[in-house]
């Protein structure tokens, strides 16, 4: 194996696990799509990373955080739900995007490319993704409470809009990472697929998040090791591989 | 003699720019089992929801005391967690219950101990509204908030709920807002009542000495029958 294989497996196992585990709090929340959207806003600075030769998801980053506060302090001006308010502002991030976007070296963005990810974004995810994971697992119980009744998760003492604006960040900091994995145009697969398979095989809670993120890493580590063996792109690797877990654990739902 | 635990003075809601609680005083005494009532839109729910900080108002809430506030929502229900895997020990852990304490939790409401590991969303509605009135208690408050708790429940499983509640207002000396259009719930369970009606008519006070026909007609704009025993 060699050191670059290494570099791309760890990125890719601690992006889609994080991912796969925030995803269950998203589909909790009915929320999965909104990645899908939120990874698009990223491709305004993946334009930029790629017009001045930096990091994509660098560039990704303080456009899907600025996204998330215009979505978060819209969400509390006009009470509209959270995946219309991210529909909307998507619409503006992908528009900006395709009139900057060097469409002859857009793959990268669009697909992802982790094959040549160096030491400084190996680490770099490493520790945010640890940071999301931690903060996430704290933070659990009171979103979970907030997704089945925000009003009772209030009286019982929980503030639902810090909650919010802490979970919001996390799905800021996945998203632009996952831009690095799987491009701007997959991310909502990347929180969507797992969690939905670890649903359908899952009873309890704990099981839940747990298996979101076994399915998560295993699928960024089969796709990215199928990618190094032949000239595919790992994102739609780890996507494909996702979605294969998925179907065959459609059997085993219990509707 | 109690002593006042809430006050509330020119009191009002205005939703979307329409009033929907206007002008609006009474009080409440520690101890006491007050329902709410009144016809569908009398503006219930958003009393209710005002006064525990969930919607915006006017006028003075005065807590006497600082409240311990437990609040079991209208519309929570079995299929609103159907979908998700989660069990009613889950369910439990998300307020950090130890295993033991819901078990005791759920003893006291009549639940046995197979109940916590079977999943919340396949409970029948009267199971899972004494889980939830269980799971409220758990935090001990000194005063809870009742929405139309069994709307979702036959006619039986409503009884058990109230005679449950009943059971927790006497035993830890809860202060209890309940929320209900149901007039037998009010003559069983109620030391005071509050009504609202669509139409400006409000009355407070015990329940056998307010709640005459021609308050109920005013109150339901239509004539009442009922009989107490």
């Amino acid at each position: 194996m060699t050191i670059q294989l290494l570099f791309s497996l760890i990125t890719g196992i601690f992006i889609a696990g994080s991912a796969a585990y925030l995803g269950t709090l998203m589909l909790s929340k009915k929320m999965a799509v909104v990645a899908g959207p939120l990874g698009h806003l990223a491709l305004p600075g993946a334009a930029l990373a790629l017009i001045y030769g930096f990091s994509i998801s660098l560039g990704a980053f303080p456009f899907v955080v600025a996204g998330i506060l215009l979505i978060w302090l819209l969400e509390i001006r006009t009470k509209l739900p959270m995946e219309a308010l991210t529909a909307i502002v998507f619409a503006a991030g992908v528009a900006t995007a395709f009139l900057f976007l060097p469409l002859d070296r857009a793959e990268a963005a669009l697909v992802g490319d982790i094959s040549k990810v160096g030491v400084d974004a190996t680490v770099a995810s490493v520790i945010l993704c640890g940071l999301v994971l931690i903060v996430v697992h704290r933070c659990y119980p009171a979103i979970m409470l907030m997704s089945i009744h925000e009003d009772l998760a209030k009286t019982e003492g929980i503030n639902v809009k810090l909650y919010n604006l802490i979970y919001l960040s996390a799905i800021a900091i996945i998203v632009a990472l996952g831009v690095d994995l799987v491009g701007g145009l997959m991310t909502a697969a990347l929180v969507a697929i797992p969690a939905a398979a670890a649903r359908n095989i899952s009873r309890t809670i704990v099981q839940y998040g747990f298996a979101s993120g076994a399915i998560g890493v295993i699928s960024a580590i089969i796709g990215i090791l199928i990618s190094n063996y032949s000239s595919l792109p790992a994102g739609p690797l780890v996507i494909l591989t996702s979605s294969t877990i998925f179907l065959v654990t459609v059997p085993l739902a219990k509707p | 003699m109690s002593e006042i635990l809430l006050e509330v003075r020119n009191f009002q809601v205005t939703l979307d720019g329409s009033p929907i609680v206007s002008d609006l005083t009474f009080k409440v005494e520690e101890g006491e089992f007050l329902t709410i009532l009144g016809p569908n839109g009398s503006g219930k729910t958003v009393l209710v929801k005002a006064l525990l900080g969930l919607l915006p108002h006017s006028g003075d809430v005065i807590w006497h005391r600082k409240p311990r506030i437990g609040y079991l929502p209208q519309g929570l229900n079995q299929m609103l967690v159907r979908d998700l895997p989660l069990t009613v020990k889950d369910f439990y852990a998300l307020k950090k219950l130890k295993r033991a304490e819901a078990l005791s939790f759920l003893a006291s409401v009549g639940l046995k101990d197979d109940v916590l590991n079977m999943r919340a969303g396949y409970l029948s509605g009267g199971e899972f509204q004494r889980m939830l009135v269980a799971w409220v208690l758990a935090s001990r408050p000194n005063v809870l908030f009742l929405d139309e708790p069994t709307t979702a429940v036959d006619i039986a499983g409503g009884e058990t709920i109230y005679s449950l509640l009943r059971e927790a207002w006497r035993a830890q000396k809860l202060t209890v807002f309940n929320v209900t259009h149901d007039l037998s719930i009010v003559f069983a369970h109620s030391t005071h009542v509050l009504c609202l009606s669509r139409f400006g008519r409000r009355c407070y006070g015990a329940p056998r000495e307010v709640l005459t026909p021609a308050v109920l007609s005013e109150i339901y704009g239509a004539e009442i029958k009922f009989y107490t025993h």
